[in-house]
């Protein structure tokens, strides 16, 4: 019997494992899925529970939960990939073959690569919402801070979901106002890139958007470190800003396992192509998500188009068949601005957010890049389209993997 | 779009990168210096040159890349161009704007 083996069963390995497991059967193939934890998150949850909007029973389950029937879940820490012999070692020793190896082991915070980060403020006056841990220790010090300043700030790109940072933002406003508290909290958004975000007409109207909520936009900051003592971020430039809360996002990297495994480039993302997520040295690994270095945003949807993408792929690997470059970075977000309401981006590889409506052309009935009640709707209904259809690898009718020009205005 | 520099006409976007290399020479990179208010040193020319190279090769450039390079730290990349060194770098050295933001 031959081997499926996909690492990591998130978002991406999970849906791949439900996707295949149509596909692949008994006695020809055997697909297994290797992962050391028990819990399933739903990682856009982690936004909302410093606010208490979600809590935490909302956005945990159980790995078990979502894995196919046919397909073999295998818990237990990999220690690395040996991909010239095709083999997975586990930390315990054992070793397992694979004909045809998937790695969605995803990307993590890494905190300790900035100076002061893990201080004595950690967790104390220095936050991160990018763990559950994270956002619940936030969740606990908002519930009665007095007010200050409240910074929010990106380390280095790429991260995962780079939209976050900005719905935080928005929220926190948003949690003030309704406090009767706003006027006590300055808010100040600190980022490396010269804007609010990296393609222009969304930066424009999230900019907008940060001014009508009197937050203060600080761009190109790339940090050195954090003075724990004085309270302050410090850039190379030697910029210095003053918090009393720092909410920040750490560099992202990918899992150990890959530097254990010597496959990554200098932040453990697996190097893969762009268009078909093939591994760039190893023909029968395939990378899935944020573990790959291609760029494309790292988020859920985008693990989603590829996901249906890489599915045709495996298959035409098996037939001997030339892969299809299709996957066009297709990315399709939520953005919540707070107060009830949420913008909506659609972009790809080469065609920024722009205005417009969908998923039907001209009627939508969501709108794109204008903030709307609807839109924020679909954030919340998203929650459960994650659990129900996303993870299962039920595709979402009307939303295409490759991105539609139709009713949008590019001009 | 045109843009006169250093006497030529030369194809740049929006932002002011060149989109053509090979119209690329020393006169500009110095001119291109001049009007981001840095005066361009041996020191300099080697950082730039390291930039040129890696696009040639088709690596994608990040803050963290040329701090790793051996060629200079992050630290004297801010000195040498203190107001965001990438950006301000690699248009300098007549190279795309890094899109190592997604």
């Amino acid at each position: 019997m031959k081997q499926l083996v996909i690492l990591g069963a998130g978002t991406a390995g999970t849906m791949m494992a439900n996707h295949l497991s149509h596909h692949l059967k008994k006695p020809d193939w055997q697909i297994s899925i290797i992962d050391e934890k028990d819990e399933h998150h739903y990682q856009p949850g982690y936004l909302f529970l410093p606010f208490d909007i979600y809590s935490p029973g909302d956005i945990v389950k159980t790995i078990e939960e979502f894995i196919p029937k046919n397909a073999e879940l295998i818990k237990g820490k990999i220690d690395r990939i040996l991909p010239k012999e095709n083999k997975i070692r586990m930390d315990e020793g054992t070793e397992f073959n694979y004909d045809i190896l998937i790695i969605a082991t995803g990307a993590k915070i890494a905190p300790g690569e900035t100076e002061g980060m893990e201080g004595v403020e950690w967790r104390k006056s220095i936050f991160d919402f990018y763990t559950f841990e994270g956002a619940l220790a936030l969740r606990d010090k908002l519930k009665d801070w007095k007010g200050g300043k409240l910074v929010v700030h990106i380390t280095e790109m790429p991260i995962k979901c780079p939209v976050a940072p900005l719905e935080f933002s928005f929220l926190a406003d948003s949690f003030f106002k309704h406090k009767h508290m706003r006027d006590q909290v300055e808010i100040t958004y600190v980022t490396p890139l010269s804007g609010a975000f990296t393609k222009p007409k969304a930066t424009e109207a999230l900019e907008h958007l940060l001014k009508e909520k009197n937050i203060h936009i600080e761009g190109d900051f790339a940090i050195e470190k954090i003075d724990n003592e004085k309270k302050e971020i410090v850039d190379y430039g030697g910029r210095s800003i003053p918090f009393d809360i720092l909410v920040t996002v750490p560099t992202n990297k990918g899992d150990e396992l890959i530097e254990r495994s010597g496959m990554g480039d200098e932040l453990n993302y697996v190097p893969a192509h762009k268009a078909t997520m093939q591994s760039k040295e190893y023909a029968n690994v395939f990378v899935l998500g944020d573990a790959s270095n291609i760029p494309a945003s790292k988020a859920g949807s985008v693990a989603h188009f590829e996901a249906e993408i890489l599915t045709d792929n495996i298959m035409r690997f098996i037939g001997g068949k030339p892969l299809k470059d299709e996957f066009d970075g297709h990315a399709n977000c939520f953005i919540e601005t707070g107060n009830g309401k949420a913008l909506l981006i659609d972009f790809n590889y080469t065609h920024e957010p722009v205005e417009g409506s969908f998923p039907f052309p001209g009627i939508g009935p969501l709108r794109l890049l204008k903030e709307s009640r609807m839109n924020h709707m679909g954030k919340l209904a998203f929650r459960w389209i994650y659990w129900n259809v996303l993870l299962k690898g039920t595709h979402i009718p009307f939303v295409s993997a490759t991105m539609s020009e139709a009713g949008k205005q590019y001009n | 779009m045109e843009k006169i520099i250093a006497g030529k006409s030369i194809a740049v976007n929006e932002e002011g990168y060149l989109t053509r290399f090979d119209q690329w020479d020393e006169n500009i990179g110095e001119t291109l210096a001049g009007e981001a208010n840095i005066q361009l040193s041996p020191r300099h020319w080697e950082v730039l040159t390291y930039l040129q190279n890696e696009f040639k090769k088709e690596v994608p450039l990040s803050i963290r890349k040329v701090g790793k390079s051996g060629v200079v730290d992050i630290k004297e990349f801010y000195q040498l161009f203190p107001v965001a060194p990438l950006k301000t770098a690699t248009k300098i050295a007549g190279i795309p704007k890094p899109a190592s933001c997604i």
